[in-house]
């Protein structure tokens, strides 16, 4: 299993940290550290340019996240039709990992605050796909 | 300054939303603006560079179906890309080429025809611009990116959306007296801020338009370009540099850090200051990257970008004049030829022979060129 049902659309299914869908279905949010220099990863990555290994251990994103800013799309490329508006963000963790993701659609746009308190948590979508999304803290 | 390279010729097509001719004879329009006038024929071209982003073309390979129309064969063709900035890679290159030794004449040949593609085509691409497994999946767009890099400068430094709206304004003013543009209508801040939004706070006419169009620049060794042009246009500085194409993988979500690095490395090369510059085209693929980029290549300090708008010190007649020909926003924006048709506004800046509107005394002037969201960066310094 790889990256076939991950997101709205799919592109590419095969790469050596499919286990992130994997962890998605299990209820996690997961990224990697480089098992011989200890270089934290997002997106996950088993291969390390810093000190060439290939090898990474997962760990959990969770904890506080801060939103540092945002965009409601109203036109969204082909497969998304349907699914526009929907807002994209650049969310930072405490221990400085910056990610990018979906914000729930629960939080209005008029209520979105950049610097709000945001956590991170897997979705599952319709037609067996599956995601992850930022829901207010 | 033998042994220097300079610009000897540009030209570039009308850009239109339907070009209605095939890319050969597209990009013919480019070159035949730029060859007439000089003392060379193709003979004395020794090579050809194509730029343009592979993804918008039917045509396979295209540097060899244009080499063999514009009859440079056998002169070696070379094919560059790094999207909207493609061309002035093709110039970066062309610059070694010619500093190498290897080649003495280069043509540097942008061009994009977009209406090959049907909209639905263009959208399919327009999904794939970003990461394909981490952020593409959640429908991240161009406007997206940049919308992104607006509302991070908004709520830092309290940039308005009438700051952004004000740009559109000015290079609309311009862009009704450049009869190469693609939008030729004067637009009033009402109209920008009026205007439907994209992805906020983005609207209609923050953003600029896809098109077909063509970009061509002669680049040649300095003793050459002495001899057949009136007036050649010295390559003093050239800079280039990347960032990455996740946008998680960002440091910095109010600037762009390619277009820093690649104007600190410009400036170190010609030896000269921001203020030293008489005339900028800058990127202006939407109305917050051209405040970026005043912030960027530092007309402005950080946060302060927005001042030079509202002082009207970016028109023609003001402090540091920028896309004094519509820019992008006016223009359209083909974008293997986006780069080209920069540097062809600035030759003639410092020619004198802008027509649009010219800026009295041009002796220096930059050409700012971006590729993706911030992802690519290439600032080229020019001299009179």
């Amino acid at each position: 299993m790889g990256f076939e049902n991950f997101g709205t659309v799919s592109f590419t299914a095969e790469a050596k940290v499919a286990d992130f869908v994997t962890y998605l279905e299990q209820g996690k949010v997961m990224t990697t550290r480089c098992k011989n220099c200890g270089a934290e990863y997002f997106p996950p990555q088993m291969d390390c340019p810093r000190c060439l290994g290939t090898e990474a251990e997962w760990f959990e994103l969770k904890g506080g996240a801060k939103l540092i800013t945002y965009t409601t799309v109203q036109y969204g490329p082909s497969g998304f039709e349907d699914d526009a508006p929907y807002t994209l963000v650049i969310v930072d963790f405490a221990d400085g990992l910056r990610t990018f993701g979906r914000l729930s659609r629960d939080i209005k746009e008029s209520d979105i605050k950049i610097g709000m308190e945001l956590k991170v948590a897997p979705v599952k979508q319709a037609n067996d796909r599956i995601s992850y999304e930022f829901q207010k803290a | 300054m033998d042994e220097d390279v300079a610009i000897i010729g540009v030209g570039q097509s009308v850009f239109a939303r339907k070009c209605g001719v095939s890319v050969r004879e597209l990009c013919f329009q480019a070159y035949k603006e730029a060859m007439e006038g000089l003392d060379i024929t193709k003979d004395d071209i020794d090579a050809s560079i194509t730029c343009s982003a592979p993804e918008y073309d039917k045509q396979r390979t295209p540097s060899g179906l244009i080499s063999e129309y514009l009859e440079l064969t056998p002169k070696p063709a070379f094919y560059v890309e790094s999207v909207c900035s493609s061309s002035s890679t093709g110039v970066r290159i062309a610059w070694s080429l010619i500093k190498s030794g290897l080649h003495k004449v280069i043509a540097v040949i942008g061009f994009q025809k977009m209406s090959e593609l049907t909209s639905r085509e263009a959208a399919e691409r327009m999904g794939r611009g970003g990461d394909i497994i981490w952020e593409s999946p959640f429908g991240v767009t161009m406007p997206a990116g940049y919308a992104m890099y607006a509302r991070a400068h908004m709520a830092k430094y309290g940039t308005t959306e009438e700051q952004l709206a004000r740009v559109r304004v000015k290079n609309s003013s311009y862009g009704v007296r450049n009869p190469k543009a693609n939008y030729r209508k004067e637009l009033s801040l009402d109209d920008v801020m009026n205007s439907n939004v994209i992805t906020s706070p983005l609207k209609m006419f923050d953003c600029c338009a896809n098109c077909d169009g063509s970009s061509t620049v002669i680049v040649a060794r300095g003793d050459i370009a002495k001899r057949v042009s009136k007036t050649p246009i010295w390559i003093i500085g050239l800079g280039a540099a990347t960032d990455t194409m996740t946008m998680s993988g960002r440091k910095s979500l109010t600037g762009l850090e390619c277009s820093q690095e690649a104007g600190k490395q410009a400036y170190e090369m010609a030896g000269l200051k921001p203020e030293d510059i008489d005339v900028a085209e800058v990127h202006d693929c939407f109305t917050v990257s051209e405040i970026l980029a005043y912030e960027d290549l530092g007309f402005a300090k950080p946060g302060e970008g927005p001042g030079l708008i509202d002082d009207k010190e970016t028109y023609v007649d003001g402090r540091i004049p920028v896309n004094v020909d519509g820019g992008l926003l006016s223009k359209g924006h083909p974008i293997g030829a986006t780069g080209g048709s920069q540097i062809r506004t600035i030759v003639r800046q410092l020619r004198g022979e802008a027509t649009e509107a010219q800026v009295k005394g041009a002796e220096v002037g930059l050409v700012h060129n971006v590729g993706g969201v911030g992802q690519y960066g290439n600032v080229t310094i020019l001299r009179r």
